[in-house]
């Protein structure tokens, strides 16, 4: 049933064709935390993989940006409607992390962890070939604390809140258990294009 | 305290009861709606339009009421002429209007009565309505728990809710108001206010940060600064 009187601004259809069901196109980049940006230093940053509590590799900044680099440009969408179009980022893909540390995954699920005490859940399927990667830069420069520098992760076919800011590592769960939000009522997976924002969406 | 929300967040059918001016630019909208579970202070909504070919645009906006048993919500939105929702509010929605909208949604920035304080509240322009809900709450559930709220507003007229918030600071013995406008020889909140809002409240418990993205980014960043433990503060930004 229609809204009286609404007839809204249906953008053009390249345009609609890109965005996710609910989504608007912004030009933007809009910042949504729940806290304060963790104050961070490089001479003392480190990433880890974890099975548990169990460390499996760490990494300092030096030879976590020593690794392979990769590259991706796309969309992102976040669950508070706006969408942004190609966005350019680069960093070290999940494969590469895990080949530097001579592991494959030990388990399906893992929780993606920051400084700022956040977590976010993601399948191990949705990070590996190719899918995720640990960000440095953005738009050919550093990334901005405000958006989770110095590294966050990128899983760009889900919302943007599993694309965890500030990422000081990775945790892989025996079974599938919910970060932050998830616990709050989002939804475990969130895929955009099924509008999956919620519990039960 | 943490209570993964395991049901739906089902879209319902919300009636527009009442339209009041609240700044030159700001309306309040109370809608009669029956939701399935419990509002908390500091909570939003997904407002969904729907025109006749089907197109829908979605937005979310904060919750400026107490959390209460009438079955009404109060939102306040600002009239933004280029915004797609918020335009349709300021130019065409009428009371006796049914809207789709869900909620209530957020898990993260609220505060429960049982939360206590002291509660230091920092809102920048339109960021103030989630902390006015919280206000409202406290009153009228806990007005022992100290609070102060922190506002910062280009100008006199930007200020929402201002008679209201003059009046509870007059009134209740436990809720300061400090107000500063920043245009015209004005003050923004700097590293002294933060110092004088800490010392009239005392050490906080909880701390609620909501504006812009970059009022909401420098004023953190001062109350961390200022020695407060960072886990102590959540924020909630629009804009970029």
């Amino acid at each position: 049933m229609s809204t009286r009187g609404f007839t809204g601004r249906k953008p053009p259809e390249a345009t609609r064709e890109r965005l996710p069901p609910g989504q608007y196109l912004t030009e933007d980049f809009p910042v949504l935390q729940i806290g304060p940006n963790p104050r961070l230093d490089l001479d003392t940053w480190s990433f880890t993989l974890r099975e548990g509590s169990r460390p499996l590799k760490s990494w300092t900044w030096e030879a976590f940006t020593a690794l392979p680099r990769t590259r991706w440009s796309g969309d992102i969408h976040c669950v508070t409607k706006w969408s942004k179009f190609d966005t350019a980022w680069e960093g070290v893909s999940f494969d590469d992390i895990l080949a530097d540390a001579g592991i494959a995954a030990p388990t399906a699920f893992l929780l993606a962890e920051g400084y700022d005490d956040y977590t976010t859940n993601v399948p191990v399927g949705d990070l590996v070939g190719g899918k995720g990667m640990v960000a440095t830069h953005y738009d050919g420069a550093p990334i901005p604390a405000d958006h989770g520098g110095p590294a966050r992760l990128l899983v760009p076919h889900l919302y943007f809140w599993k694309s965890a800011k500030w990422v000081k590592g990775l945790r892989f769960t025996q079974r599938d258990e919910g970060g932050f939000w998830e616990l709050r009522g989002y939804h475990m997976y969130g895929d955009p294009w099924r509008e999956q924002r919620f519990t039960g969406d | 305290m943490i209570e993964p929300t395991a049901r739906p967040l089902p879209w319902q059918s919300a009636t527009l009861t009442a339209i009041r001016p609240v700044t030159g630019r700001v309306k309040s909208y109370r809608f009669q709606v029956a939701f399935d579970r419990p509002v908390l202070a500091g909570q939003h909504v997904d407002v969904r339009l729907t025109a006749p070919d089907g197109y829908q645009a979605q937005r979310s906006y904060s919750i400026a009421s107490a959390p209460s048993q009438d079955g009404t919500i109060e939102l306040m939105i600002e009239g933004l002429p280029e915004g797609e929702v918020s335009g349709f509010f300021e130019t065409v929605a009428e009371v006796g209007d049914t809207i789709e909208l869900r909620g209530p949604i957020g898990g993260a920035f609220v505060w429960r009565p049982e939360d206590g304080g002291p509660l230091l509240l920092v809102g920048g322009g339109s960021g103030v309505v989630p902390l006015l809900a919280m206000l409202r709450h406290r009153a009228a559930a806990a007005p022992e728990v100290p609070s102060l709220l922190l506002y910062s507003v280009r100008d006199a007229g930007e200020a929402i809710a201002a008679e209201e918030l003059a009046v509870r600071a007059r009134d209740e013995p436990h809720f300061a108001l400090m107000l500063t406008l920043t245009r015209a020889g004005g003050r923004r909140v700097d590293a002294d206010m933060i110092g004088e809002a800490l010392h009239r409240l005392g050490q906080p418990g909880h701390i609620y940060i909501c504006g812009g993205n970059a009022f909401v980014g420098r004023t953190a960043d001062l109350l961390v600064d200022a020695g407060v433990d960072p886990r102590l503060i959540r924020t909630e930004r629009f804009g970029s």
